[in-house]
C-alpha cells in the first residue's frame, strides 16, 4: 500500500519535471528562432505570419478584454465603495480600482482572456497538424515547426498581450469613474487625477512585466500541448482543454510568485 | 574520390528501433540504387512506415545507420541535414497537405522558403508542377474541396517542388478506389521515367507493387525476410512470403469460439 503510495507520487512527479523541462527546451528553441520572425532582420514570410497572429490574438480579443476590465473594474468599484463609504472613505475606491488594475486585474484578465482564446487555439491547430502529418510534412521540407509555427505566435503575443494589458488597465479604471460619476457625481476630470496621483510609473510596468511572463507561458504551454498530441481528433479536444487548464493555472501560479517578489521588493 | 554513380542512393545499416521495448525494426539492412524503384511491402504493423520514417529523416536509429546519397543522417550538422532533407520528397499517407493554405500556395511553400526566385517564377514552376499530376486547374482550390486521388496527386506535386533526387511514397493507393489507384501507379512510373528518380514506395497493394517496382523487401516482425525483383519473388517459396502473396489468413476464427461464448454469457458467467 505504502509502496504503490511513493510510486505514484514518484510518477506523478517525474511526470511533472518532464513536462516543464519539455516546457523549458521548446522555449530555448524558441528564443533561439525568433530572430527570424523580426522585421527586417528575419525572414518575412515569418513575421507576415506573426503579424497575422497579431490579428488574431490582440487585435480580435480587444472586444473581449475590453468587456471583461469593464465588467470587472465596475464591481471592483462597487464592492469596495460599499465597505468605503461606512466610513465616508470614498475616495479610496479610486485607488482600490487604480492599484488593482495596473498591478493585478489588468494582466490578469487579459491574459485569462488570452489563454481561453488563443491558448486553446495553439494548442488545436498544432495538434491538428500532428494528427494530419503536417508537422512531418514541414520537417521532410527542412522547416522547423518551432520556427515556423511557434516564433511567430510567440513574437505576436510579446508585443500583444501587453498591448492588451494597457487596455485592460484602461478600461478597468474607466468603469471605476463610470460608477464614482454615477455614485459620487465625481466628475471623470477630477477621478482621473485622483487616478493620476495614485499610480506610479512602476506599477504600469510591473503588469506589463507579468504580462511578458503571461505571454510565454500561454504560448509554450499551448504549443507543447498540441506538440504531444498523439493519436486522433479526440486527442485534439483534450489537447485543447488541457492547454487552457495549464495556462490558466500556471499563470496564476506565476503572478503570485511576481506580487511576492514586487511586495518583497518594495518592503526593502 | 569516391564514386558517387556507384553509391547507393539509400543505404541502411544494421538499423533497430524500440518502441516500449518492442523491436519494431530488427537490423535491417538495406540499399536502393540510384533510379531505382524500391517498394517495401509487409503487413500491417510490420514496420514498413518505421522505416520510411527512418530514410526520411523524421526518427533516429537506436541502432546502425541510414545513409542516404552518402551521407549518415544522425551525425550530419544542422545544415547537411537540411541539403539531405530537400533531395527527398515525400508524399505522405493522407497527403498532409496545409489545410490553412490553397493547394499552389502548399506548392510554393517550400519554393518560397528555400529559394530566392521571383513570385513569377515560383508561380510558374508551381502551374508546371501541377500540370505534371493532373491539376493544373486547380490551384486556388483548398486542399479540402479535392477529392481523395486528387490530393494524393497534388501531395506528390509539393514533394516533386524542389526537384528532388529521391522520392518517397507512404501508402499511395490507400483508400483510393482502383481507377486512380492505377492513375497513381501510371504516375509514378511517368515521374520516374521523366526525372531518373530513385523512388521508394511503401505499399500492401500487391498490384501496385508489382507494377511499378524494380525490386521488392518485404518486411516481416521488424526484419526484411526478402528483397529481390518482382519476378524471383513471385517465384519464391519463402513461406511468409507465399502466404502474403495467396492472401492466407494466420487464423480463422471457428465459430464454435463465439457460440461457447454466447452460450457463456446467457448462463451469467460474466456477471
Amino acid at each position: 500500500m505504502i509502496g504503490s503510495a511513493v510510486e505514484y507520487v514518484g510518477r506523478v512527479t517525474l511526470r511533472h519535471v518532464e513536462y516543464v523541462g519539455g516546457l523549458a527546451i521548446q522555449l530555448r528553441a524558441a528564443l533561439a528562432s525568433m530572430r527570424r520572425a523580426l522585421p527586417l532582420v528575419g525572414n518575412r514570410n515569418r513575421w507576415r505570419s506573426a503579424v497575422n497572429q497579431m490579428l488574431a490574438v490582440g487585435v480580435n480579443a480587444c472586444p473581449m478584454v475590453g468587456i471583461m476590465a469593464l465588467c470587472t473594474g465596475f464591481i471592483l468599484a462597487m464592492q469596495g465603495a460599499s465597505e468605503f463609504r461606512k466610513f465616508g472613505a470614498m475616495n479610496l475606491v479610486v485607488d482600490l480600482v487604480s492599484l488593482g488594475f495596473t498591478r493585478e486585474l489588468g494582466p490578469l484578465l487579459a491574459a485569462l482572456a488570452v489563454s481561453g482564446r488563443s491558448g486553446s487555439a495553439f494548442s488545436a491547430e498544432i495538434g491538428t497538424m500532428v494528427v494530419t502529418e503536417e508537422i512531418d510534412a514541414l520537417r521532410t521540407m527542412a522547416l522547423d515547426p518551432i520556427e515556423f509555427l511557434l516564433a511567430p505566435k510567440y513574437l505576436a503575443m510579446l508585443i500583444m498581450l501587453p498591448c492588451l494589458t494597457i487596455m485592460s488597465n484602461a478600461c478597468g479604471i474607466l468603469a471605476g469613474g463610470l460608477f464614482m460619476r454615477i455614485s459620487t457625481q465625481m466628475t471623470l476630470r477630477v477621478y482621473l487625477g485622483y487616478v493620476a496621483d495614485s499610480i506610479v510609473l512602476r506599477d504600469v510596468m510591473m503588469g506589463l512585466l507579468k504580462s511578458l511572463a503571461f505571454a510565454t507561458i500561454i504560448v509554450q504551454v499551448g504549443c507543447l500541448e498540441g506538440f504531444h498530441v498523439r493519436g486522433g481528433p479526440d486527442a485534439v479536444g483534450r489537447s485543447a482543454t488541457s492547454a487552457v487548464v495549464k495556462s490558466t493555472f500556471l499563470v496564476i501560479l506565476s503572478d503570485l510568485a511576481f506580487t511576492g517578489i514586487f511586495y518583497l521588493m518594495e518592503r526593502h | 574520390m569516391p564514386d558517387t554513380a556507384a553509391e547507393p542512393a539509400i543505404r541502411v545499416r544494421d538499423v533497430v528501433v524500440s518502441y516500449g521495448g518492442r523491436r519494431v525494426l530488427d537490423g535491417i539492412n538495406l540499399d536502393v540504387a540510384r533510379g531505382e524503384t524500391m517498394v517495401l511491402i509487409g503487413a500491417s504493423g510490420s514496420g514498413k512506415s518505421t522505416l520510411l520514417r527512418q530514410i526520411i529523416g523524421l526518427e533516429q536509429p537506436q541502432a546502425g545507420q541510414v545513409l542516404v546519397n552518402g551521407m549518415d543522417l544522425a551525425t550530419k550538422s544542422k545544415k547537411d541535414l537540411k541539403k539531405i532533407r530537400l533531395s527527398i520528397g515525400v508524399a505522405f499517407q493522407d497527403a498532409a497537405l496545409f489545410n490553412s493554405m490553397s493547394v499552389e500556395e502548399n506548392l510554393a511553400l517550400p519554393l518560397r522558403e528555400h529559394t530566392r526566385l521571383a513570385e513569377s517564377t515560383i508561380r510558374l514552376m508551381t502551374w508546371m508542377k501541377l500540370s505534371v499530376v493532373g491539376l493544373a486547374d486547380f490551384g486556388k482550390s483548398s486542399p479540402r474541396e479535392l477529392s481523395g486521388g486528387m490530393r494524393k496527386r497534388a501531395a506528390v506535386a509539393r514533394a516533386l517542388s524542389l526537384d528532388p533526387q529521391i522520392l518517397v511514397f507512404d501508402e499511395p493507393s490507400a483508400g483510393l478506389d482502383p481507377i486512380i489507384a492505377a492513375e497513381l501507379d501510371e504516375l509514378i512510373l511517368a515521374l520516374k521515367r521523366a526525372f531518373n528518380m530513385t523512388v521508394v514506395v511503401v505499399t500492401h497493394e500487391m498490384a501496385s507493387a508489382f507494377h511499378i517496382a524494380d525490386r521488392m523487401a518485404m518486411l516481416y516482425n521488424g526484419s526484411l525476410i526478402a528483397i529481390g525483383r518482382p519476378d524471383e519473388l513471385r517465384k519464391s517459396a519463402q513461406p511468409r512470403l507465399r502466404q502474403f502473396f495467396d492472401r492466407v489468413p494466420d487464423q480463422v476464427l471457428d465459430p464454435s469460439v463465439i457460440q461457447t461464448y454466447f452460450e457463456r454469457y446467457l448462463k451469467g458467467d460474466f456477471e
